[in-house]
């Protein structure tokens, strides 16, 4: 799966010397699920503690600083306390559907962690129709969401859940479409040929104004679809308590918690894949050295991870009404005319490509 | 790996959240009382029942949603195609957006779009 990677080709005949043949495969995987879990914790940890320091560092504040090393274990201690919190629930709920809940959120974003290409060939699955997965596979999600707060029995998070409903499904017309207007420039949905096909330019330089435009409709409906604000309705904090999540304590709460921020990473990382060349580094200037595109990878990410944090304590929240017009009467409008665009820009060969 | 990638994901997730559920479990402090298997509704008592039908205009949406989306898994197999082909597949989807346009502006002028 990494040939190119000398450590992997060492693990692999190291499990191979280990055990029989046909055992081989199993182990792999289970070894890749262990890696990929342990990846999703410590990502949700870290986008935790990123934002808490990020709007310290917007507010003029410190933030945390005072578990660990300048507040690092902050978010660790966080976990094990909710970890060690109890589970309450209401008796009204639909028990079976609330705790229900939680799996999809957690199943769909580790899901679609899967096929995002970390660096050359470090993949777990390099499926061919990579990116309508990940549009599918994002829309899961809602469903988690949508179960947790019907089956919550509490006015605030029914609210929630349905202002989260109508929110993410409209929202997820413009990630589609501002992803099908760039797939006009790539010929193909599987990622690593997406980045292969950037190897000539980052997309965002191929497709120049219409790509420039899809990728700010892409960062906007992003930003909705994981109901971060200014489009936190969902979860608005003066006005629905908790939202959704309001009757999940403990760790319930975390997994809802800890998908948010998975998700949001996964929002960047397709932008960074689609538009910005994924592991690809600027120029070609560390192309010998191929381990070093993780670092490209999580750097564009995290950058694109830093903007959305910035919109947050930027705009205000918007009414349930303006979030619609914003979406149906202009991203909507929008977007069908920038696919229009592209197609005529990729028709008459006007690409920029080095 | 190949596409037994999915399942093997699926189960970590399963996992994961059926391990730590069972984790937290073991180790929380446990206490009882009626108040706390109460919704938390700021404190007041629940009045009425929740599930009840709900607005409409979310049901809307739902439905426009579902013309958008099929029209998108419509249009992906159009953008993977769309170089090879080349002329012809410009023109088809400048009549395919059109008309999609028009039904976006008969929605927008019955006031479909509008949240009441």
């Amino acid at each position: 799966m990494y040939s190119s990677l000398i450590i992997t080709n060492n693990i692999h005949s190291w499990v191979l010397s280990l055990m029989p043949a046909a055992v081989t495969g199993i182990t792999e995987m289970m070894m890749i699920a262990m890696i990929y879990l342990t990846v999703f914790a410590v990502l949700g940890l870290f986008l935790v503690l990123m934002e808490r320091k990020v709007a310290a560092w917007f507010q003029l504040r410190i933030g945390p600083n005072r578990v660990g090393f300048f507040g690092m274990f902050q978010t660790i201690a966080d976990a094990l306390k909710l970890l060690s919190k109890e589970l309450t629930g209401t008796d009204k709920a639909d028990k079976f559907l609330y705790n229900l809940a939680p799996y999809f959120l957690i199943i769909s974003s580790l899901m679609a962690l899967a096929v995002f290409p970390f660096s050359e060939n470090l993949q777990a699955f390099d499926i061919n129709i990579g990116i309508f997965f990940l549009i599918a596979i994002s829309s899961i999600g809602v469903i988690g969401v949508l179960l947790g707060g019907w089956s919550s029995n509490n006015k605030f998070a029914l609210i929630g859940a349905m202002r989260s409903g109508v929110q993410t499904i409209s929202y997820e017309l413009s990630v589609g479409l501002s992803l099908l207007t760039m797939i006009l420039l790539t010929g193909s949905l599987q990622l690593s040929e997406i980045i292969e096909v950037q190897k000539s330019g980052w997309l965002i330089v191929q497709g120049h104004i219409p790509a420039v435009i899809a990728f700010m409709i892409y960062m906007i409906s992003g930003t909705a679809e994981t109901n971060r604000a200014p489009f936190d309705m969902v979860e608005a904090e003066s006005e629905l308590g908790a939202g959704f999540h309001t009757e999940y304590s403990g760790m319930k709460f975390a997994y809802f918690f800890l998908a948010e921020f998975i998700n949001m990473f996964i929002i960047a990382a397709i932008g960074t894949t689609v538009f910005f060349g994924g592991w690809l580094s600027p120029f070609g200037i560390t192309e010998s050295i191929p381990w070093l595109g993780v670092f490209w990878f999580l750097l564009k990410a995290f950058a694109l991870v830093f903007l959305m944090m910035w919109f947050r304590w930027t705009f205000p929240r918007l009414r349930v009404d303006q979030l619609l017009t914003l979406e149906w009467k202009y991203l909507l409008p929008i977007n069908l005319f920038n696919i229009v665009l592209m197609a005529i820009i990729v028709w008459l060969n006007f690409t920029i490509q080095f | 790996m190949g596409s037994e990638a999915l399942i093997v994901f699926f189960l970590a997730g399963v996992i994961l959240v059926a391990g730590a559920n069972f984790i937290s479990n073991l180790i929380s402090h446990k206490s009882d009382n009626p108040q706390k298997r109460e919704p938390y509704e700021s404190g007041m008592p629940t009045i009425g029942p929740t599930w009840v039908q709900f607005k409409v205009g979310f049901y809307l949406f739902a439905i426009l949603f579902l013309i958008f989306d099929v029209e998108i898994a419509f249009l992906v197999p159009w953008a993977v195609v769309y170089q090879e082909v080349g002329t012809v597949a410009l023109v088809e989807i400048i009549i395919f957006l059109f008309i999609l346009g028009l039904g976006l502006a008969y929605a927008w002028k019955k006031g479909a779009l509008k949240w009441k």
